[in-house]
This record gives structure tokens, sequence and C-alpha cells, in this order.
């Protein structure tokens, strides 16, 4: 299902690019200073085409413990162990049986669709989560209390219409996209463009430009809540600070009510810039978490990604539910004759 | 003597008075067009002159009924081909189920520039980024060496060049699918659009726009109105993300029943 209600998408040409591992494969402390290029008007220029694609997880691994970095000839092993991984037909090397429902999806080996075709970020650390524990922290009694209410009440409602959906499904926004901007199975490519007093952030999916103004303002009256929030952000030396708050509940983090995510953009070479992040909200977590990760210079372009215009699979999912509906009415009535 | 100089300064196109306006520059020294614009007309209604006319929706009364407007169309004639004019009409006639405008698609150029929401131009050295309010429409104007598309697209491929105080925009390879307005006023996937923005003075553009398309229309032809920068201190450009109010539209006949 994941695969029918993802489809929405009609262009994902990617750059296909094998990538060189980025300078970033070290730990960026250890990065020596550099001094990056200027716009016109005295700005650090983020601007540029990048890609955040990255095989990282978000969380770290069990077994590692609070293991936060690999040594060079682990991380050597890991990109070799991903490489072959993810050349596989099948979705990120899991294989489905043939004949079976869940065998129907996209052959990853095509469109760029799996993650080793396109640029991607080698570094040492183990997680994108930064910390001994590299973990999302627990969640609040009180935020266990509303996921377990909202999954009670929306059960056995999952596909009564298109709001049941995700909010991707939907064309609406891809919570990837954030704030924070993580990585998602594809299409992980951005573009920076900077003027006076503004930064926008487009992601190409699904084009989402974030303004951001840069000039000082406040943020937007509390009552304005957006689906990727309200940013406002300023310079500190290189590094571009993007505040963010007035977030709705559903997006990117489901229930999360007073939502505040900070980021720190920096580029560290003519190729790479750094992404730093902090999320809090505590009503949601028992205490902020922060993460960091590479973005990459990506040699190509944006794409137009028109989900909505052709979002065949919201469509196609709503019809199954209402077939296999009919079909389960027909078998009950059969079986009471 | 008085009296015919005061008659042919009147006679004159209103703007033609402020082609001397010299907007002021960004740092690399181009006309600077940063801000936030909207348009203060009814042409997403109708590009033609239009009466005030009955809603679509008698129970929104007065709400949404459609104003008047004077005609943003050079000539107030769209020269549409014989065959071209029949569909046209059928589109008006059924404009509410065949608008792509209704269902939250990408608008294309220019019904872009002139749908009822603001817009805001981001311009760098490289490239000027147009983002749209509606439907979070954005597309990036190349300034450098003219490229060539990939593939057709909703809002197209725009190569930008600056003629003195006017950015130059010629946009191609958009797709079919969008229109021109409210009244099924459309295109072919043949559609050549070229884009003039000029500063009139600190808060106003100029905008002009020829369109060609040999399948749809017999010559080329102009519209052109004035932008108005959003002068709020706070002006920001919102989302308005619409996809979510036409999903009954687009998807309600799919719905469990019985569950809304």
């Amino acid at each position: 299902m994941r695969h029918l209600v993802e489809s929405a998408f009609t262009a994902t040409i990617l750059t296909l690019l094998f990538a060189p591992a980025s300078s970033f494969a070290q730990a960026p402390a250890t990065k020596k200073a550099w001094t990056p290029p200027r716009t016109p008007d005295g700005q650090p220029d983020l601007q540029g085409v990048w890609t955040n694609n990255t095989v990282t997880p978000l969380e770290r691994p069990k077994g590692l413990g609070a293991k936060e970095f690999y040594n060079e000839s682990e991380l050597a092993a890991a990109i070799e162990k991903e490489r072959k991984r993810l050349g596989q037909a099948e979705e990120e090397g899991r294989g489905t049986e043939p004949g079976t429902a869940a065998d129907v999806h996209y052959d990853f080996s095509q469109f760029g669709l799996d993650r080793a075709q396109a640029n991607l970020a080698w570094n040492r650390r183990t997680s994108i989560i930064v910390g001994p524990e590299g973990l999302i922290p627990p969640l609040t009694p009180e935020a266990l209390k509303r996921r377990a209410e909202r999954r009670a009440r929306v059960k056995g409602h999952e596909f009564d219409g298109a709001e049941s959906l995700s909010l991707s499904a939907r064309c609406i926004a891809r919570p990837n996209v954030g704030p924070p901007l993580l990585p998602a199975a594809y299409n992980s490519n951005l573009q920076i463009v900077q003027a006076a007093g503004y930064v926008v952030i487009e992601s190409e999916m699904i084009h989402d430009a974030r303004m951001i103004p840069t000039d000082g303002r406040p943020h937007l009256d509390k009552n304005i809540k957006q689906w990727m929030g309200d940013s406002v952000g300023h310079w500190e030396g290189n590094t571009l600070v993007v505040d963010t708050t007035n977030f709705t509940e559903l997006n990117p983090y489901v229930d999360a009510q007073n939502l505040h995510v900070v980021e720190r953009l920096t580029r560290v070479d003519a190729d790479t810039v750094l992404y730093q992040f902090t999320v809090e909200d505590p009503g949601m977590w028992t205490k902020p978490w922060s993460g960091e990760l590479a973005m990459t210079r990506l040699q190509g372009q944006i794409y137009e990604y028109a989900c909505h215009e052709a979002n065949y699979g919201l469509a196609n999912t709503l019809s199954g539910a209402r077939a296999t509906e009919a079909e389960a009415a027909k078998n009950a009535a059969a079986g009471r004759k | 003597m008085v009296l015919a100089g005061v008659l042919s300064m009147a006679a004159m196109p209103a703007w033609s008075q402020t082609s001397a306006y010299r907007a002021p520059r960004t740092a690399d020294g181009k006309p600077n067009l940063n801000g936030i614009w909207q348009a203060n007309n009814t042409a997403d209604w109708n590009l033609q002159g239009h009466a005030a006319g009955q809603g679509p929706v008698a129970e929104l009364g007065a709400v949404f009924a459609i104003p008047p407007g004077l005609s943003v169309v050079e000539g107030d004639e769209i020269p549409y081909l014989p065959a071209a004019a029949v569909k046209q009409k059928e589109n008006r006639a059924n404009w509410v189920k065949m608008d792509p405008e209704v269902k939250c698609f990408l608008p294309g150029v220019p019904r872009a520039t002139y749908l009822p929401y603001p817009f805001q131009i981001v311009q760098s050295r490289e490239n000027i980024m147009i983002a749209y309010e509606y439907a979070g429409a954005v597309r990036v104007i190349n300034m450098g060496a003219p490229t060539k598309a990939p593939a057709d697209s909703w809002m197209g491929w725009s190569n930008g060049h600056w003629e003195g105080e006017t950015l130059v925009v010629d946009v191609t390879s958009q797709n079919e699918d969008t229109w021109f307005d409210r009244a099924g006023d459309f295109h072919s996937d043949a559609l050549h659009v070229v884009e003039r923005y000029t500063p009139r003075n600190a808060d106003i553009l100029n905008y002009e726009a020829t369109i060609e398309d040999t399948k749809v229309f017999s010559r080329p032809w102009k519209i052109s109105m004035p932008l108005y920068r959003r002068v709020e201190k706070n002006a920001r450009l919102l989302e308005y993300k619409c996809p979510e109010f036409t999903e009954e539209i687009l998807y309600g006949h799919l719905r469990k029943k019985g569950s809304k």
C-alpha cells in the first residue's frame, strides 16, 4: 500500500550521478575554517542546487550504543555494504515474494529511485541525531495520551476518505521537508536562492518554497498556523540561523503542539553545506533533540514535482478500499445464504 | 496651445509618461524588483471586459458573484481560430467543472501573475525566483545563457534577460492543461509567452505578456496591467496549499458511504 499512496509524481527524473564520497566524510568538527563566497550584497552564499540524500539513519541502529562515529575503515565497509544493498532492484534491498501484494511496487533500480544512483554525502556519523543516545527522546506522558486518543479515533477509518490518508499521499506536505529538512527515499533535492533580506529554500517535493526573511522581523501572529510553520532567519558569522514556529499539530510531527525548530546552515566547502538542527516541544518530548547532516552540491536542477495534479495514488487507494469493502460485503452475504 | 498640449498628453498611454523612471538597483547593479506584488483587477475572472454577473453558487449571493472589470487585452479581442473559439465557449459554459484553478492545479504563466493572490520576486545574481501564494507555485527564471526545457511542465521553462529597466522573460514548454482565466480562455502546448516587467515607480511594475500559440490563435496578442507592491510593513507570502480544499470535488465519490 505504501508504494501506491506515494506514487503521486510526474517529474522524478533525477540527475543520475555516481558521486565520489564527499569531503564531508570527516567529522565536521575537524574541518578547517573555510571562507565561503559572498553574494553581491555581502551575505555568505548558500545558493545552488543541493541534495541531503544520505544513507545515515535518523536514529542510531541498535547495538551501536553510544558510538557516534565510525572510524575510516568502518566507514569504508559501510559504504561498500550500502552500495551493494541499494544497488539491488528491490526497494532499499528488501526482497519481496513474487506474486504477493507486497511485490507490487516500483522497480527501484529505475528512475533514480534507489538512493545509490544519486549523490550521496557519506559521513562518519552513525546517525543523523547527535549525542550519546542518537535517538528521538521518549514522548511525555501527555503526548502518549494524545497519541493513544488519536489512534483510537481513527482506528477502522484509515481509508474512509481523502482526509484519512497521510499528508504526503494527499500532496499537502511531506514530513521530511519539515523543517527540519531530512532526506527522503528519493528526490531529496533542494535549491537555495538568496536576495537582500530573504533566503528561500525550495524543496523539490512538493515544490515547497520556504520564504525566510532575514531582516529581523518577528514571527507571524501565533493564530496563523502553517504546515511548514513560519520561518525567520538571521546570520551569525557565516551561518544562517533559521527559527521556525507556528506549526500545525499534524506536520511534520503529528501531535506536537508547540513545536520549535532551529536550523543552522553553514557552507563548509565549495560543494557542502553543513546542516544542523534542534527540535523541541516540551509537551511532546522529554527533552530537545538535535541532528546534523551534509547537503551536497548537485550538478543538475530542480524539476517541477507536480504532485496533486496527477494524484492517481490517492484515488486508487480509496477506490481499492471501496472494492475491498464491496468484496467483503459480498462474501458475508454469500456466507449467510 | 496650452489646451492642445494637455489633450495630447491625455491621449498618451498612461505609462509612457513614466518610461524615464529608473528603479533602485540591487548590489550587482540590476533594477531591483524584489518584493511582494499583486495584481488588483478582475483579469482572473475574464481577461476581456465584462459586466458583473451571477456567481456559480447561488447560495453565496453577493459574496461570490462575478465582479465587473475592464479588459486587460490589447484591443479587447482574443484572436481565436474558428475551432478554438468553439472550444473556448464550451470551456466557459462548463468552467466550474473544467477550470484547473477550481482543482488547485498549478496555474501556468501568465495566469499565475493575476490570480487574486500575492507573489514574491526573489532576485539573485544567477536567477530570479518567483514564488506564488496560490498552490505554492514556484518558478526559477534562468538569467544566464538561455537553456532548453528538459520536458513540458505546468509552470513552463523561463529564460530571462534585462532590456534597460525591463525584465524580459521568455516562457516555453508549458503543458496544455492550464487556462488563462475563469472564462474558459485556453491555449495548447505550443504556447509561447514573453513577459515584460518594468518598474513604473517604487511600488508599481508595469506587466505585459505577449501570447503566441499557432494552434489556438490566428496572431500573437497582448495583455497588460499594473502590479502593485504589497506595502504593508509585515507583508508576507503565506501558505495557500489548496489540494485539501479540492478533495471533496476530486475524491468525494470514492468516500466510504456515511463516513462524513
